[in-house]
């Protein structure tokens, strides 16, 4: 069968089981465009900013588990992608991004519009491709799903000159993919499950530390398996949030620089560390000279060069992390860590998650605390950065498998609203609420103008506090409070939505903030409320950059300011 | 041993080159050499990367390479036995009062002169680096015009190849 570049390439994502694009049109790729109406299972959603196309894409990707796709054209709409991209790049999100490029003659020579994009995204994808010919687009839409969708996922970016679109090439989808050069590791090393056995049985004060890895791996029950039979607390990197139950008494919540006291002390004074799929980053850790200073270290991660970057380990197992807690279960006998929970347990008592109830002015962390309270926890949760991504992080409950999306390494504002569109077009059946902040809201806003074209029925609540709040967070504690360029004026964000064709309402009155979130949740399609918070609000706890977890800060308000001495508990 | 050489197998297409070279970068290791050329296989290059072990973390170097889609296979041989070689090209400066003096270094060096002109002299030298730079510094009083040298490459003594 005969045809052009821009029908393989559909025929090819229907063959992948694609059935979402996110994208925005121009000249390099209108033949694709040209031709999507053949294709009515591929549902094309027009962003308003191809930023906007790579983030939903990438959290259509996480909370479906299947591969995203973006669409954008050459020269700016592929540089426009380049945020989104690393985004993915940095969260281990699949995604597979198709980008438009100037017809073949004019490549090198500066033509109209025209960007050297895999040369642009090397550092940033996974694998990058320019296709220079039709006949190659199958094969090449094979390997590129195949390379994002497994072992340590990622985006993959596909080049295709404009005339590559136009080229007709005989369509046969391959069967299967052939690369040596990419063979990930998937079942963990019997003598290393072992021996991580015998550590997890020798330890009196162990701690779990889940990342995203076991939401990739989709591996909830083997690790609460894990925790309940030896009885083990579990604790969550900002991105590892709902691969375990926040409700479960094993659960400390999330670690490091705004993670919870007991979790952070709980990790500085543990014996042993079990990290699951997650990578030691620098947030988490705190000062790493200082890290877990009593800790032996199992590190499960399906990427080997994870293993030793950023801390010594002493039982590295390489594989999916399901495969090896499946089997590392298997050999544990059950145990019991009374001293040590009963220890974190007063950590627990001693320093839970502070909420100001009587304050007048609306607290954000009442906001968080009360679209929990009415979606029962029930709802996927995006996040931008900052303030209101810790906020989210700390007050919201997470029951939920999965049921957390938030820009973790990159850090990209704006990233909660084309988020929550790709959420919610991902898992249409649940509520999608995105917590933003005032300022990185208006990175992205535009995508209201998405989710109204597509009556895509996601909850916006903005956390207005009249400033980049956690920069200006930093001022205060760093800077002396030289508020420099962080106060921030801001549209009426209700009038914004109208004007976009959403409605929305502006709440500052605390006893209206329970209704507001109802009336959200009553209204069929997408819904604002700019929630206007007190200004001067800070995220505790905090370890301030260059100390350990055991430095955490405690909010000043508490009065409570507290140290653990390391060596106090190492008796237990 | 801080210098450490390390061989990968990548495909040979076009772009391969400038991911490794990305990755190096991006990653901040330090590197003395990178020599690449064709393989015994067909479609696939040897490239030859020597780092510097005091500065980078050289197992962070193998298995970053090793993510890399194209990169077939990568082996740090610094502990195996090994034939370590680099090509250098010398364009000396010469005259005819100096010139014999500089034949009898190259003759002690086993390298060749493979051009003459009026005034200088083209010399090649084979071997490790330590034999290139001690003929480089011998040389040096004569004048240097240029230097080219290829970094290493390396193969395993022995039948046996990498794992």
């Amino acid at each position: 069968m005969k045809l052009n570049g821009a029908r393989i390439l559909c025929e090819s994502l229907i063959k992948e089981g694609v059935e979402v694009i996110f994208g925005f049109p121009g000249g390099s790729v209108l033949p694709l465009y040209d031709v999507l109406p053949r294709y009515p299972q591929l549902r094309h959603i027009l962003v308003r900013h191809e930023q906007g196309a790579a983030h939903a894409a990438d959290a259509y990707a996480r909370v479906t588990g299947k591969v995203g796709v973006c669409v954008a054209t050459s020269g700016p709409g592929a540089c426009n992608l380049v945020t989104g991209i690393a985004n993915a790049h940095l969260d281990s999100s699949p995604v597979v991004a198709i980008t438009g490029q100037v017809a073949r003659p004019f490549i090198g020579k500066d033509a109209f519009q025209e960007i050297d994009i895999t040369g642009i995204t090397v550092p940033i994808t996974k694998h990058n491709y320019l296709v220079l010919k039709a006949d190659e687009i199958a094969m090449v839409v094979k390997e590129a799903f195949h390379i994002a969708g497994t072992g340590r996922p990622g985006p993959v970016l596909l080049d295709i000159p404009r005339d590559v679109f136009i080229e007709e090439a005989t369509f046969e989808y391959p069967e299967k993919v052939e690369l040596h050069g990419y063979k990930p590791t998937l079942r963990g090393h019997a003598v290393q499950i072992k021996k991580a056995a015998k550590l997890i049985a020798e330890s009196k004060r162990p701690v779990i530390l889940a990342g995203r890895g076991v939401i990739i791996s989709g591996a909830y029950e083997e690790l609460r398996g894990l925790a309940e039979k030896a009885q083990i607390p579990v604790i969550t990197t900002l991105l590892g949030i709902s691969s375990f139950p926040e409700d479960h008494e094993l659960s400390l919540g999330m670690m490091g620089m705004h993670g919870t006291a007991y979790a952070n002390l709980a990790v500085d004074g543990s014996d042993l560390i079990i990290s699951i799929g997650m990578r030691f980053d620098d947030r988490a850790t705190g000062r790493v000279s200082g890290f877990a200073p009593h800790a032996q270290v199992i590190h499960i991660d399906v990427d080997p060069a994870e293993i030793g970057k950023n801390v010594r380990v002493t039982v590295p197992i390489v594989g999916d992390v399901k495969n090896i807690l499946r089997t590392l279960n298997k050999q544990l006998e059950a145990q019991k860590h009374l001293a040590w929970i009963g220890q974190v347990e007063e950590w627990r008592r001693a320093h839970p998650l502070h909420i100001d109830h009587d304050a007048d002015k609306i607290q954000p962390q009442y906001v968080v605390s009360k679209i929990c309270e009415v979606t029962q926890g029930n709802a996927i949760i995006t996040t931008g950065v900052g303030q209101n991504q810790m906020w989210a992080a700390q007050h919201f409950c997470y029951r939920k498998p999965n049921s957390f999306v938030s820009s973790g390494g990159l850090g990209t504002m704006g990233f909660e609203l084309p988020a929550a569109i790709g959420a919610k077009v991902g898992r249409p059946d649940e509520t999608v609420w995105a917590i933003a902040g005032d300022g990185g809201f208006q990175m992205t806003i535009q995508e209201l103008g998405t989710a109204v074209q597509d009556n895509i029925a996601v909850k916006i609540a903005i956390l207005n506090n009249g400033y980049l709040g956690m920069v200006r967070q930093w001022q205060d504690l760093f800077y002396e409070r030289r508020y420099v360029a962080t106060p921030l004026s801001s549209p009426d964000f209700v009038k914004v939505a109208e004007a976009y064709g959403m409605p929305g309402i502006r709440v500052t009155d605390k006893s209206k903030v329970v209704s507001a979130i109802k009336k959200a949740m009553k209204h069929k399609g997408p819904f604002l409320i700019d929630f206007v918070v007190e200004p001067e609000e800070n995220v505790y706890p905090m370890v301030a950059p260059g100390c350990t977890l055991a430095e955490i800060l405690d909010d000043p308000r508490k009065k409570v300011e507290f140290k653990l001495k390391p060596r106090a508990t190492s008796n237990l | 041993m801080t210098k450490h050489t390390i061989v990968a197998l990548v495909e040979d297409r076009p772009g391969v080159l400038n991911r490794v070279a990305s990755l190096i970068r991006r990653r901040s290791f330090n590197i003395e050499s990178i020599a690449v050329g064709h393989s015994e296989q067909p479609g696939l290059s040897r490239m030859t990367i020597v780092v510097d072990g005091a500065t980078t973390a050289v197992e962070q170097v193998r298995k970053q390479l090793d993510k890399l889609i194209e990169v077939i296979k990568v082996t740090d041989i610094t502990e195996g036995r090994i034939i370590a070689r680099e090509l250098a090209l010398i364009k000396v400066h010469a005259t005819p009062s100096t010139r014999s003096e500089i034949i009898q270094i190259v003759d002690i060096f086993r390298a060749k002169i493979v051009d003459v002109a009026a005034d200088s002299m083209i010399i090649e030298a084979t071997g490790d680096e330590e034999k290139i730079d001690s003929l480089y510094s011998l040389l040096k009083k004569f004048g240097i015009k240029e230097l080219a040298r290829t970094g290493r490459i390396a193969l395993l003594r022995g039948g046996t190849v990498p794992e």
